[in-house]
């Protein structure tokens, strides 16, 4: 199977501050990390590989240093990984980006499967993936929580807020996953000095054939009209009792001192 | 030397991100409950911890000295039962193989340790052989082409749960420390057994116990190095070994220090947070230092190892002062807990119980001063 996995590189935002004046992310002094539900799509990747054989390659669009995300990719058992940098590509939103991952996966030869994260944590949009299926004009399924291959078909089951889809697809196919599917694994430390050793080639815009009109600022009609911090919403409280005819006994009383029942 | 490279970086950060996630959410329960983790070791070494800084013919990853001590140092940050447990095996049963061993038995010891497989463990101390490890009472007599070995170990680290031993034995007593040899030992050899599990003060989720050897058949293929080098062969592992042991105790104070340094900005007293009195700023800043210091010593130490150049003086600076300040650290880590540091509810009173064997194991702190005034007075 050749598999494609779209990886980006964010902040980790569990370190993450807002400039309370501002209202923009403070970067300075954030690590970065690959976005964790990119990290969980390369490991369904090579699960799948270990599987059924193939290759997985990652490619992610971004300056210089978001090679560290590709080689972290490399360390846990990516076959080989490209880095998408061009000062062009800069100011992308998530309908230029997805033109140039689709570019360079098109680039890349026949690929059977593509797999992306759900959503990156910094941006939270989930649009990218299902961007490079329409690109590319391949099906696709998202927030998949289980991948099989039945022959020449993937199954899959797709999560949803009412329970599960269960989808079967031919291939080529874009699929984006969530944290239920697996946990990445962490890099032996082989794997790590191999990866660190590893030579990422770049490919610049004129590389995968972007059309300058469709990529960086250019390409990207998102304009933001304001950012802020919502409020943050207080905990919820956890009721747990001995038994659960205990938790509901104080749940309802806990309801009706408050007035809601 | 003031810069870790690309690999060392990559090598802390993994060891960094196991260590936080895997060992330190369960290592207040495992010294609650004295319990050494097998599995925990074994998700450990599988990613290759063991074989860190021994070559790839041998299953380990050809890095060096330092990368392996950045491992040990981030293990103990988290659990030093565990991470100590990982040095034992390393430092102390792996590398006088890889050193002193034959090709034979470099493929069927050493590689089983580096790839993680099996664990190790070293015997040299006796109920009456310290610091004063030549008065040996175990003895091996060679019988044709077995050697029959009797007598016992104790405070033997991985004892009972590691599958291969570097046992240490008279072959002559006439020859006082020259008639000392090495054997390499298997878990499951008739007549081999362990005695009591040690109640320990701290590093309680290592597991320590008594070897007991009641005619031991060794064969002759198992003494490691000649006949008579045994003594030899556990002075140079000492060495190495005192690098592992400045590690542990270098994670153990950078665990005290950083649980300091968060809770003295959390904790309010008289409306401010206590780190805002000198009384408090200071006393971290002093820490620092030393925790600092430390470092350095037991890198610049790591690193000499990889030279080929002597480092037994660097390795006794580097466990001495990594093991002073452990416990210097822990204890005022302690104090600017207060009463909360005393409580068990914290992990700072564990830090400092870890703390207190570093001064003592693979050495005494006296006799690491004996090393160095020895070497500077040669």
């Amino acid at each position: 199977m050749e598999i494609v996995v779209c990886v980006k590189q964010v902040p980790d935002t569990t370190e993450v501050r807002i400039d309370p004046v501002k209202n923009t992310l403070i970067r300075e002094g954030v690590p970065s990390i690959v976005n964790p539900f990119d990290k969980i799509a390369v490991e369904v990747a090579i699960q799948l590989k270990e599987k059924h054989g193939g290759r997985v390659r990652v490619v992610t669009m971004g300056p210089d240093m978001a090679k560290d995300a590709l080689k972290e990719c490399l360390a846990i058992g990516a076959d080989e990984a490209v880095l998408i940098s061009d000062r062009a590509f800069a100011g992308a939103d998530t309908l230029a980006t997805s033109y140039a991952l689709a570019a360079a996966i098109g680039k890349m030869g026949p690929v059977d499967l593509i797999l992306c994260g759900k959503q990156a944590i910094d941006g939270d949009t989930a649009q990218v993936g299902p961007g490079i299926a329409v690109r590319l004009g391949i099906p696709q399924i998202t927030y998949a929580a289980k991948i099989e291959l039945n022959g020449k078909m993937l199954k899959v089951d797709r999560e949803s807020e009412t329970g599960f889809e269960i989808h079967e697809t031919s291939m080529p196919v874009m699929i984006t996953v969530g944290k239920s599917i697996a946990q990445p694994r962490y890099p032996t430390i082989k794997g790590t000095m191999k990866a660190n050793r590893a030579q990422i080639p770049v490919w610049t815009a004129a590389d995968i054939g972007a059309d300058a009109r469709k990529i960086g600022l250019n390409g990207s009609p998102t304009q933001v009209r304001r950012i802020f911090v919502p409020q943050a919403r207080a905990k919820g409280r956890i009721i747990r009792s001995e038994t659960a005819a205990e938790s509901v006994a104080r749940l309802m009383q806990k309801l009706s001192e408050a007035k809601i029942v | 030397m003031f810069e870790l490279n690309e690999d060392q970086k990559m090598m802390q950060k993994l060891a960094r991100d196991f260590a936080g996630k895997e060992l330190a959410p369960g290592a207040e329960h495992r010294d609650e409950h004295e319990e050494f983790s097998r599995p925990l070791y074994d998700a450990m070494c599988a990613l290759g911890m063991s074989g860190i800084c021994f070559p790839e013919p041998y299953g380990g990853a050809g890095a060096d000295t330092l990368s392996y001590i950045l491992a040990v140092e981030e293990m103990c940050r988290a659990d030093s039962g565990i991470g100590i447990s990982l040095s034992a095996t390393v430092s102390l049963c792996a590398w006088p193989i890889s050193a002193f061993g034959t090709e034979e038995q470099k493929q069927k010891y050493l590689k089983p340790l580096c790839e993680g497989t099996k664990m190790g463990a070293f015997g040299l101390t006796e109920a009456g052989a310290g610091t004063d490890a030549a008065s040996q009472k175990s003895v091996a007599v060679l019988e044709g082409d077995h050697y029959v070995l009797n007598g016992s170990k104790m405070f033997i680290t991985n004892a009972g749960e590691a599958e291969i031993y570097i046992v240490f034995a008279m072959t002559d007593r006439t020859k006082g420390t020259r008639g000392i040899s090495a054997f390499i030992l298997e878990k499951g050899m008739p007549g081999f057994s362990f005695g009591k599990k040690e109640r320990k003060m701290g590093i309680r989720s290592s597991q320590t116990m008594e070897l007991i050897f009641q005619n031991v058949r060794v064969p002759v293929a198992n003494l490691l190095g000649k006949e008579g080098e045994g003594f030899k062969i556990a002075m140079s592992t000492l060495d190495g070994g005192r690098i592992g042991v400045a590690a542990q105790a270098l994670g153990t104070a950078q665990a005290a220090l950083d649980a300091a340094v968060r809770y003295a900005k959390e904790r309010v007293q008289f409306g401010k947070p206590i780190a805002a009195n000198q009384a408090i700023s200071f006393m971290l800043a002093d820490m620092a230092v030393k925790v600092d210091a430390a470092r350095l010593l037991t890198y610049r130490a790591a690193a000499l190892k990889d030279t080929g150049k002597p480092y037994s003086k660097e390795a006794a600076m580097a466990k001495l002062y990594a093991s002073d300040t452990a416990m210097a650290v822990t204890t005022d880590a302690v104090q600017v807990f207060g009463g909360y540091g005393y409580s068990r509810e914290y992990p700072v009173e564990r830090f400092m119980r870890d703390a207190k064997i570093t001064q003592i194991y693979e050495g005494t702190n006296q006799v690491q001063r004996m090393v160095i005034g020895g070497a500077l007075l040669k």
